[in-house]
């Protein structure tokens, strides 16, 4: 995160940090892996109170920032989001809530979500595919004052307890975006299985699923850029709590090396882990300083925003896992157990380096983005 | 100067903007990239060297030299922020790149912080006029990563110093006016309080330097011998037996490098690094289509943009004091491991052109050459190895490595046999 917070961000950033560390304490997220929604409503609803989904959301319709960005105070609640492992469809809510503001529509959908009395999945992904957003197949078809919507997304998080989804489709040529409600006829949610504890994913078939066309997000076939855009959104989120999880993770495994002696000495005084620590802290640092600007990039619509967020997500998506690992090899046997809670912060940083497309992914778009610019890499 | 009647970064700014864009040409990135890989013969070097000074002396003329040096030694007077907002302007153009590294920083900013009012009164002004271009005398061929075992020995005779030792790995010595030298006044105390700074010109009687030529037939590097070398006493830096105070900045200054705000050099990266871009080798190679070339086109894109968001991210938080300036360490570690990398990619795009090539292969040419060289990227400047130790001993505060002359007298401190002769 940013090296100066204002002291409203930092106000944020602290009461989001003291409710997670209450409220869902490494014990309660053990529990929570056998509560099929993996998050608590009544928890959701207060963290709501926190501005966890108003800041993407502009006044006029219940929402607001404590700076004049946005994206960037999200980022603050992100981090801590991976430094707690915590719960919550934080993300697709908060894309979701983003994308209907764009409308000037579904004013009740986006207060219901700013309040904390519902929630949102955006149905992006689909099967086989490396980059989440080339290829789209699930159809979408105006039928007179209906659209029709086949096909299937998977993984869609958050899908089985969201009272809206966001679903990104095909037409022709171009990518069309709908809201369906939760329970819509011919909609079928299948729970998948996760790396997280508390994460929950499904499977989301439409099976010729029709919805009023009034429930079409900005225009049938023209929704490409706003795809590109709540992608961006969706990374920086996802960016910012992985590098939470990276430095807590490398919080606790530095003091697990001043505690832990070994024929002696401390870990922390072998030659071989001190360096392995200065590199660690290295790609840390780098992790904070490419989601940084990244998330100010995208906050701010710079034209290089796309290829900054990019580079953000394969950057931490590499390194971060390769962190945690480390520190796991650092604990020795103790950190692959359940009992211990370094996998916590494993599976966060392992969970979203696999969503809306890997490192590999990314460094695709990123050469595509060289490429167009033929510029010097 | 108080902040009140000191001229508004954004007047400043608008300044040299007019200025930059009525006199200064776009820069010639593939010259200077030249420049920086060695590949220039020993005229052409020569004449850029004389047109950098010239457009220094510009610089200086239409007093955009030195901004945040004190009016008093040739300087503007300004702060920190009108010389980054100097540096944004000057994205894309012509700039005097030896003059800045290690001319102005470290030289400058070590004469400006430890110097007599006599010695920046005669040099500071000369090196922002770009008429002395400055070099550092800090390794030496017993041991590069231990600067304060320096053997290079000063013996005080009446008014002056007698040197005599042997310095190496100074790029660019051979053109250079003075250097800044570190050396040994004291064997019988600790190794760290028995050193002192001096500086002297390089055509002083005594000074020889020699070129070395490296694999890739680079000639850039230098090594010096000094036998008994004559330096006046006014021309001593710092106190007697204080040279590790001053080097201690030095060095910080030295990993500094682009992050001082002394230096005067494009704010937004487009700073040549001598290396080819990946793409440009796909492209010429002919496999820009390849996914798994991209792959690595994508890989090295990302390597290059994070270090230097890490470095603008090190820098600002070394500038606030956020960490200690020991964390200029991070980034110099992640661009040596990440430079070194990005040669690797290069190399392997080429195919088989990384081994042999024809002169007419554009980009692919020459990549086996700088896999050869790769090293260097977390060699020069301080060794990777050493960056790893002062980011955790100095950063995270880890047990210090155990060492064989801690608080022993240097001329005990042991030896191995091919040292053993070079003891005074």
């Amino acid at each position: 995160v940013l090296l100066e917070l204002t002291a409203d961000q930092d106000f944020l950033r602290e009461t989001t940090a003291r409710f997670l560390t209450d409220q869902v304490p490494v014990d309660r997220i053990r529990d929570l892996r056998h509560l099929p929604e993996g998050f608590d409503r009544d928890y959701w609803r207060r963290g709501t109170d926190l501005g966890w989904t108003s800041l993407l959301v502009g006044e006029d319709d219940g929402g607001g920032s404590v700076s004049d960005n946005g994206l960037v105070d999200l980022t603050l609640i992100a981090h801590e989001f991976g430094r707690h492992a915590a719960p919550g469809p934080l993300a697709p809510t908060n894309v979701v809530a983003a994308a209907l503001t764009t409308t000037g529509r579904h004013r009740e959908v986006i207060e219901s979500l700013v309040s904390g009395r519902c929630t949102a999945s955006w149905c992006l992904e689909e099967p086989g595919r490396r980059d989440p957003v080339d290829d789209i197949r699930l159809d979408a078809r105006v039928d007179g004052d209906q659209v029709e919507l086949i096909g299937l997304k998977r993984p869609v998080e958050a899908a089985a307890t969201a009272d809206y989804h966001l679903v990104t489709a095909r037409t022709g040529d171009g990518l069309t975006q709908v809201l369906v409600p939760a329970g819509t006829p011919g909609m079928s949610v299948r729970p998948m299985q996760s790396v997280d504890l508390t994460r929950r994913f499904s499977a989301v078939e439409f099976a010729n699923v029709r919805v009023p066309v009034d429930a079409v997000v900005g225009e049938v076939g023209k929704a490409a850029e706003q795809v590109e855009w709540q992608l961006q959104l969706a990374l920086v989120i996802l960016n910012a709590e992985t590098v939470g999880a990276m430095e807590r993770a490398f919080e606790m495994t530095l003091d697990w090396a001043f505690d832990r002696y070994s024929f002696g000495r401390p870990l922390a005084s072998y030659q071989e882990l001190k360096h392995r620590f200065a590199d660690m802290k290295s790609w840390l640092e780098g992790g904070h300083a490419t989601a940084d600007v990244a998330a100010e990039a995208v906050a701010l619509g710079a034209p290089d925003a796309g290829e900054l967020v990019s580079i953000a997500k394969a950057f931490i998506g590499q390194y971060g896992i390769e962190l945690v690992q480390d520190c796991v090899q650092i604990h020795g046997g103790i950190g692959v157990t359940f009992e211990h809670d370094l996998h916590l912060y494993l599976r966060r940083a392992t969970l979203d380096r696999s969503l809306y497309g890997t490192p590999a992914a990314h460094r695709q778009r990123i050469a595509r983005f060289v490429e167009q610019a033929g510029m010097a890499a | 100067m108080t902040a009140t009647d000191m001229e508004e970064v954004e007047s400043f700014r608008a300044r040299a903007r007019a200025w930059i864009d009525s006199c200064l040409q776009p820069m010639d990135d593939a010259a200077l990239a030249a420049g920086l890989a060695g590949e220039l013969s020993e005229e052409d070097e020569l004449a850029a060297i004389g047109r950098e000074r010239e457009l220094q002396r510009m610089f200086f003329d239409a007093g955009f030299a030195g901004i945040c040096i004190p009016r008093e030694y040739g300087g503007q007077g300004l702060s920190p922020a009108h010389q980054r907002a100097f540096n944004e302007e000057l994205d894309g153009f012509q700039y005097p790149a030896r003059v800045q590294v290690p001319s102005i920083s470290p030289c400058a900013a070590v004469l400006l912080e430890f110097g007599s009012e006599d010695q920046k009164q005669r040099h500071l002004p000369a090196i922002l006029k770009g008429e002395e271009l400055w070099m550092q005398l800090l390794s030496e061929p017993s041991g590069g990563s231990d600067v304060a075992g320096a053997l290079t020995t000063a013996v005080q005779d009446g008014d002056e110093w007698i040197l005599n030792g042997s310095k190496i790995w100074t790029s660019g010595a051979w053109w250079s006016d003075w250097a800044l030298c570190l050396a040994r006044t004291n064997w019988d105390v600790p190794k760290h309080r028995g050193l002192t700074v001096f500086t002297f010109p390089l055509d002083r009687d005594g000074v020889e330097v020699h070129r070395i030529e490296m694999l890739n037939g680079s000639r850039e590097f230098c090594q010096e011998f000094l036998t008994d070398v004559r330096v006046p006493d006014r021309d001593r830096v710092g106190d007697v037996d204080e040279g590790w105070t001053v080097g201690t900045r030095w060095m910080f200054h030295e990993r500094m490098l682009y992050n001082s705000p002394l230096v005067t050099v494009p704010a937004t990266g487009r700073r040549p690094t001598g290396l080819v871009s990946p793409l440009q080798v796909a492209r010429d190679a002919g496999s820009l289509d390849d996914p798994m070339v991209r792959d690595l086109v994508g890989e090295a894109r990302m390597l290059d943009v994070v270090g230097r968001q890490l470095q603008q991210r090190i820098g600002h938080a070394v500038r606030t004091g956020h960490i200690s300036d020991q964390g200029a360490a991070i980034a110099r570690l992640f661009i040596g491991t990440s430079t070194a990398r990005v040669r690797t990619v290069g190399f392997e795009v080429a195919a088989s052109a990384g081994g042999a090539w024809a002169a007419e292969d554009g980009a692919v040419a020459g990549r086996g050459v700088e896999f050869l060289m790769r090293q260097t990227a977390c060699i020069g400047g301080g060794t990777t190895e050493m960056a790893r130790n002062v980011i955790s001993e100095r950063v995270l505060g880890m047990p210090r490595e155990r060492t064989g002359d801690r608080d022993i007298p240097f001329r005990q401190v042991p030896r191995g046999p091919s040292g053993t002769q070079a003891r005074a």
